[in-house]
């Protein structure tokens, strides 16, 4: 616009229209507005918080998939979590967090020796930075990201430091809340298995095949050392 | 360097002399805690010193002391607004320590996610520079409006919305969730009308033009010799821009102009932003039609163990060149770790843009350089 004053006037034009708009058009709003995300992915409206009866926000809302809190140790189920735990405390997840704030003490049975889990399991999540580094680096798919975030504590100490009981969670309760993350890694999982599988019986096979040539082979080698040994003696 | 032109004022019975103000940390023109040590004659600033470190974190000696991969989410906190960039120039540095072939897919979705964080970048610095001009509010949250939904994009993609941590040495840590890439064409359509309002409401501002024309001049000489790179170089007439200069990643595939100023002033330095946003939309708009099907991660070693070597990866952030420096020596962690941060090296020519102006107006000037103090000070 060439008149004096002409930018600020249709600048002036563009708030109002801003401001008028908001009301019927929900994109022109500013202030959070969830309707343009695909349907189902978040709530359209969060309602009061906190919610009525104690019941969590964060228990009845699927964040995306891939969203990333705090991690959680998992196990297949059964009467006692501990049973299944699939963490073997090899303490790979330990020395690769970068914030280092991973604390395990591997369990021991009463003749000292190793029994393969964790005794103690402890995240500070007071400095863990939701890296999900952790995740990656576990060769055994046990420590995977949860998406609870109501975790706030009046406790600055204790109550910001998830013990292993703390952290441990089904494997359903994975597949809730990263449907699709959680299918893809129990697909992997059970191809490496099998993968892994094959090959041990491979190697059995192997193992048995080379066992009986060498057998044979021994008692080719016997019989030969016999016959000139026979040879010798004649 | 200007010389400062200034004359105390001679009056009799009246006596007059500098005053030295210190500007900051908790200054709300600052961005963050920075401070400025200004000697003032009346308004005119007359010396300036830039004082920084209050948000040291000892970025670098910490790379040093942990594995290559751990120290990825550590790039996430440099400059906070851009995280992507952060990841894929360390990433780039990385990859030439072990040479791993990035497979094309992932170089699409690099390319998608580094121009959707130039466009976070440029879009909140516009708003940020325009309240530090003093309107306050609505044109920032505009802008935050914009920006919120290509947040949202960053969050269903790598699960969260600053600190992505998404690259990794060979490629992506996931793909993108099924639907992504049509959400993002959605964003990407939507964004030049939103950049036509914007410009509308602010471009041709007389109080915005007679705030910024002709305020804080960096001359092409100075900004050369300064090492000043990124939008703050382009502004002051020199048209160099990494993405075309190194044609890192697949960048050589896609028709984009590079956008330069004239003067050198804060109102180039403005537009030059808000030029750039456009061709950004060019390059997603191209991405988007001819991004493949496939992997997205290289054949990584499963234990990075580099063999000695020094490497440099750099590529054209939103600041500038954002360089990563890697000498390793054969073991896990780098033996030396060096970032080469855009916006400090940005910051090192305040003093010359500022000698001479008004007090309010090198409130001005920072704005238009662009910095975030997690990468100044690291
Ligand atoms: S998410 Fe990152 S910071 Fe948190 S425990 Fe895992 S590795 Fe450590
Ligand atoms: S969570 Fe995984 S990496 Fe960590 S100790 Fe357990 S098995 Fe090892």
């Amino acid at each position: 616009m060439s008149f004096p004053g002409g930018g600020i006037f249709s600048g002036m034009a563009v708030t109002l229209r801003n401001f008028v708009g908001s009301y019927f058009d929900p994109d022109r709003l500013t202030t959070n507005d969830y309707s343009w995300r695909p349907v189902g992915k978040l709530p359209q409206s969060a309602g009061e918080y906190p919610k009525e009866g104690g019941e969590q926000l964060s228990d009845t809302t699927t964040v995306t998939n891939y969203s990333r809190n705090f991690p959680m140790l998992l196990h297949d189920g059964g009467v006692s979590p501990m049973d299944t735990i699939r963490c073997v405390a090899c303490q790979i997840c330990e020395r690769e967090c970068p914030p280092q704030c991973i604390y395990i003490e591997k369990a021991y049975d009463e003749n000292g020796k190793s029994i393969k889990s964790p005794e103690k399991f402890d995240i500070d999540v007071s400095v863990c930075m939701s890296c999900q580094i952790c995740v990656e680096v576990c060769p055994f798919d046990a420590i995977v990201m949860n998406s609870q975030f109501e975790l706030s504590s009046p406790d600055r100490f204790g109550g910001l430091l998830l013990r292993r009981d703390d952290l441990l969670k089904s494997n359903d309760y994975y597949h809730r809340i990263h449907p699709e993350e959680a299918a893809a890694r129990d697909q992997r999982m059970a191809e490496e298995k099998a993968a892994k599988e094959a090959k041990k019986k491979a190697t059995a096979e192997a193992a048995k095949k080379k066992a009986e040539e060498k057998a044979r082979a021994e008692a080719e080698a016997k019989a030969q050392e016999e016959s000139p040994g026979n040879e010798e003696t004649s | 360097m200007v010389a400062p032109n200034y004359e105390l004022i001679e009056q009799e019975g009246l006596e007059t002399s500098l005053l030295e103000v210190s500007m900051g940390p908790h200054h709300p023109s600052t961005h963050g805690v920075f401070r400025m040590d200004v000697k003032l004659d009346g308004e005119n600033v007359v010396d300036l010193k830039p004082v920084f470190g209050y948000l040291h974190r000892n970025h670098e000696k910490l790379a040093e002391n942990m594995s290559y991969l751990a120290n990825m989410p550590f790039t996430d906190r440099l400059d906070y607004f851009n995280s992507m960039t952060n990841n894929w120039a360390y990433a780039l540095a990385a990859e030439q320590l072990v040479e791993i072939e990035v497979p094309e897919r992932a170089e699409y979705l690099r390319v998608i996610m580094a121009e959707l964080t130039r466009l976070v970048n440029h879009v909140s610095l516009v708003g940020f520079f325009v309240n530090d001009l003093g309107a306050l509010g609505t044109p920032l949250l505009y802008a935050f409006r914009e920006r919120e939904k290509i947040l949202d994009l960053f969050e269903q993609a790598s699960g969260a919305r600053m600190m992505c941590n998404y690259f990794r040495f060979g490629g992506l840590r996931c793909d993108v969730p099924e639907g992504w890439l049509a959400q993002a064409r959605e964003v990407v359509d939507q964004f030049p009308r939103f950049l036509d309002e914007y410009e509308k409401l602010l471009c041709e501002n007389e109080i915005i033009l007679s705030r910024t024309q002709g305020i804080g001049k960096l001359s092409r000489e100075l900004a050369v010799s300064a090492g000043i790179t990124g939008p703050m170089l382009r502004a002051s007439g020199v048209a160099y821009d990494l993405r075309k200069v190194d044609a890192y990643g697949i960048y050589d595939r896609f028709k984009f102009r590079v956008p330069y100023g004239e003067e050198g002033d804060c109102y180039d330095r403005f537009m030059v932003r808000m030029l750039e946003m456009r061709e950004s939309l060019q390059i997603l708009k191209q991405a988007l039609d001819n991004i493949p099907e496939g992997e997205i991660m290289g054949k990584a070693p499963r234990v990075f163990k580099p063999k000695p070597a020094e490497v440099y990866g750099r590529i054209e952030g939103p600041k500038g060149e954002l360089g990563f420096y890697l000498i390793a020596d054969g073991t896990p962690k780098p033996y030396r770790y060096r970032v080469r941060p855009p916006s400090f090296i940005n910051l090192t020519v305040l003093r010359d843009m500022c000698l001479g102006q008004k007090i309010a107006d090198a409130v001005v000037i920072l704005g238009s350089i662009d910095i975030v103090l997690g990468e100044v000070d690291r």
